[in-house]
């Protein structure tokens, strides 16, 4: 009775002329969702069909998320739907983003099972991935899997084992208002000024440039004064993240192998080489074209700087893009997004010295986002795998990409089409056309980053971003200030054990320099 | 009964109590120090020996010490401006004034609220682009100010909020002294015609001592404890600006995990604590009494 009262509340409509697609999915019975329309239910082992199938009555599913709505509202959401279609129990708990770390880690270290799936950060594959059961063969051999990117499979991946659950794809790139890059009146007044073409910024000094020239004045015209840049810049609130977007170009030498935030062989600390301390400067020295109080800014304050017009450029997650992109958003369709800015300059370890190039260096910065995992002491392994595949089913994708609360981002080769956007969500050709061009060109990259992925990454961070914090207040020279964070560094490496933190960084260089 | 027997018998009905004591207070205690003498972190599970290691540590850490120093700055300086902000106010609504029992509930209102949402609405009020201080200030011809992105500012700031939060507190214990004061000394002060302040510095204040020096001390103990409002506003910043002692304990401990050297830092911080807030209490006697009781 209880699935069958799901199939008709979820207005499933049997797809008669397509025999490939049994149902179109909805999620009007769960909320105010009836805007996103509905989605095809694509056969396979995922699919609402299949899992209807299933039965887990009696059972009872234990999970833990990130507190809503990011990733907290889609797991409520398909907890809810995967409980009526299996008849499962499905307990799902929210977590603050500050305490999920340890949430997860406790019960992991003292050895109890107290959840069966877990959606998580993915940076943190270094400190759960003792713990965590394997995504077995049969699910990555489904349809939905086999159209994750590489990017993301490597995301996913330890070793040569899948042990995360892709549900989620997330990059760094930069998002500018193109309706003022385009505008003559204002080419032509850059042009005057600064003797330069305004051009979308190819590098950090560019960017830094026409950050600072358009701060200050209203070129928004809304009566007030707009500003050149948004970046997260708050201690302790992702701004690690930012500084190695930026850091990327001048570090990450495509000629030099072995490691980016230390030399694999040495476990040397490279974090206060001149490339990172060069980008500290430009750094500190973009603080110019920030918004007042843009030396405080968390993730939500760039997201509403630059979403709500106050500020031309931005570079992060999805999130500014997609809010920009809202229905009710000034600036709807008058943005664009373009791969991180690059340098002509990059540092080479093995040289010591500089490396010039002609095209700037951009390394895509394949920044951590959310993932999801089966745990190995899970009694549940299945019901949970199924609820994983569940979760992320072509349907659900499609429905979940559409709502930009939820931070679902693209992370199949079927997401990256830009009728998608224009058809479902409105979006304009250019706006789709360069938000899908940029996302999918870092898969074509050959020299990215990822994120530094060895047990105690935390650790490692947030030391970053103190020596950060203190070189963007003034308290310290961006080389003293990296030169601390080295010395910390080294500590942490040598408390940790420097074979240990070696092996799990080998995996990462592996991503780094396997290329593609 | 027995005398012996007697002693028996009142053991065993307190000792029920003793336990469950023992349980709330000591246990926490005991398993934070053996904590501290772990290794536990995001590597290590669990309780090793790792002996005094973690205290070596302590010592060594410049960012704990330098987070001592700016704590105990701003506690000395909220919790001295409460003092002096929650007795001008006790004294208003002692007298008999109009509307003295709405003034008074209005008074406590910023106690009764939730620190962490507080702190996110000052964060709201301090936004330095959307924010309504600087919007304001602007319409009298000030600012606009850097509330959180200059380190003067945000210690300012933070202080403002946990002033803002917490002299009710002051107020209210010291609103309640008041009250309960003798109204033989101020008849006497009026026959002997002493005007309001000398009757303040000479019979006030000095009666309500004993209540100064509790309300002080106890505003101390919680100020020592501030957190949430620096989490919310500035996340330690700029800089290290506004890192005070329990925040850097809070990164150490559930950002960074390491939970063994935040329990060493947390029991460094206790016995710290401890003795400093026993010497304030001594001095606050001195101060207050004249050193004519101990």
């Amino acid at each position: 009775m209880k699935r069958h009262a799901f199939w008709l509340t979820s207005a499933c409509a049997l797809a008669t002329a397509a025999p490939a697609f049994a149902a179109d999915i909805d999620y009007k019975a769960y909320g105010d969702y009836a805007q996103y329309g509905s989605a095809p239910d694509v056969p396979g082992a995922c699919s609402y069909e299949a899992i209807d199938a299933k039965d887990y009555s009696g059972k009872t599913l234990r999970v833990i998320t990130h507190a809503v709505p990011v990733i907290g509202e889609p797991t409520d959401l398909h907890a809810k739907q995967f409980q009526a279609l299996t008849g499962a129990q499905v307990d799902v708990v929210h977590i603050p983003f500050g305490d999920l770390y340890q949430r997860l880690m406790i019960p992991f270290q003292t050895r109890q099972a107290a959840y069966d799936v877990m959606f998580y950060p993915s940076l943190w594959i270094g400190d759960v991935q003792n713990y965590l059961q394997p995504v077995p063969a049969a699910y990555q051999e489904v349809p939905g899997m086999k159209e994750v990117t590489q990017n993301y499979r490597d995301v996913a991946t330890w070793g040569d084992q899948m042990i995360q659950y892709p549900v989620d794809g997330d990059r760094h790139y930069l998002k500018y208002r193109s309706d003022i890059f385009d505008n003559p009146e204002y080419q032509q007044r850059f042009k005057a000024e600064t003797g330069q073409d305004l051009r979308v910024p190819r590098t950090w000094e560019e960017y830094n440039a026409v950050a600072k020239f358009f701060t200050g004045w209203d070129w928004g015209k809304d009566g007030r004064g707009q500003f050149g840049s948004a970046e997260v810049t708050k201690r302790d609130d992702l701004m690690f993240s930012a500084f190695i977007s930026r850091a990327a170009a001048y570090t990450k030498n495509p000629n030099v192998k072995g490691g980016y935030f230390f030399k694999l062989d040495t476990m040397e600390p490279q974090i206060n080489n001149p490339g990172f301390v060069k980008a500290l400067e430009m750094f500190i020295d973009a603080q110019k074209a920030f918004p007042p109080g843009g030396t405080n800014f968390g993730l939500g304050d760039e997201i509403f700087s630059f979403g709500g017009g106050q500020s031309l450029m931005s570079y992060s997650w999805d999130d500014a893009f997609i809010q920009a992109q809202e229905a009710s958003s000034p600036i709807r369709n008058k943005v664009a997004a373009a791969p991180l800015p690059g340098s002509t300059q990059v540092w080479n370890r093995d040289t010591n010295a500089w490396d010039t190039f002609e095209t700037p260096n951009a390394p895509p910065y394949i920044t951590w986002g959310w993932t999801s995992a089966v745990s190995k002491a899970s009694k549940n392994q299945d019901m949970a795998f199924d609820f994983l595949c569940f979760f992320s089913n072509e349907a659900n994708t499609q429905l979940d990409l559409q709502i930009g609360r939820f931070g679902v981002n693209p992370y199949r080769t079927t997401h990256f089409d830009p009728a998608f956007w224009q058809e479902k969500l409105g979006w304009d050709a250019n706006t789709a056309k360069t938000y899908v061009d940029t996302l999918s060109g870092m898969d074509q990259s050959n020299n990215r980053v990822f994120d530094l992925r060895v047990p105690g990454v935390n650790q490692f961070m947030s030391t970053l971003a103190n020596g950060i914090a203190e070189a963007m207040a003034g308290q310290r020279t961006p080389q003293e200030a990296l030169d601390g964070v080295a010395a910390q560094w080294k500590e942490i490496v040598d408390r940790i054990g420097a074979d240990r933190v070696r092996e799990a960084y080998a995996n990462v260089v592996a991503l780094e320099d396997r290329g593609r | 009964m027995q005398q012996r027997e007697f002693r028996l018998y009142k053991l065993a009905f307190l000792l029920p109590g003793l336990l469950i004591l023992l349980a709330i207070i000591l246990f926490p205690l005991l398993f934070t120090i053996r904590v501290s003498l772990s290794g536990w972190d995001a590597i290590v599970p669990g309780l090793d020996w790792a002996g005094v290691r973690n205290y070596a540590g302590v010592f060594a850490d410049a960012r704990f010490w330098q987070s001592l120093g700016r704590l105990s700055l701003m506690a000395v300086g909220t919790v001295l401006i409460q003092y002096v902000l929650g007795f001008a106010l006790a004294l208003l609504v002692w007298r008999d004034i109009r509307f003295r029992r709405l003034w008074r509930v209005l008074f406590l209102i910023p106690m009764m609220t939730t620190p962490v949402i507080m702190s996110v609405i000052w964060r709201t009020i301090f936004h330095e682009s959307l924010g309504p201080a600087n919007d304001l200030l602007g319409f009298i011809g000030l600012g606009p100010y850097p509330w959180l992105t200059s380190a003067g500012w945000a210690v300012a700031s933070v202080m403002l909020v946990e002033i803002w939060q917490w002299t009710p507190f002051m107020f209210l214990l010291l609103l309640a002294g008041l009250i309960s004061l003798p109204r033989e000394p101020f008849l006497a002060a009026a026959i002997d015609g002493a005007g309001p302040i000398r009757t303040f510095f000479n019979v006030t204040f000095p009666l309500l001592a004993p209540v100064s020096i509790g309300a002080i001390i106890i505003r101390l103990i919680e100020a020592s404890k501030l957190m949430e409002t620096v989490y919310v506003l500035t996340s330690g910043g700029p800089g290290t600006a506004t890192e005070t002692t329990g925040y850097y304990i809070y990164i150490r401990g559930l950002r960074d995990f390491q939970i063994g050297y935040a329990a060493a830092l947390s029991i460094t911080y206790l016995v710290i604590m401890i003795v400093l807030l026993t010497i304030v209490a001594k001095l606050l006697v001195r101060v207050f009494v004249g050193g004519k009781t101990a």
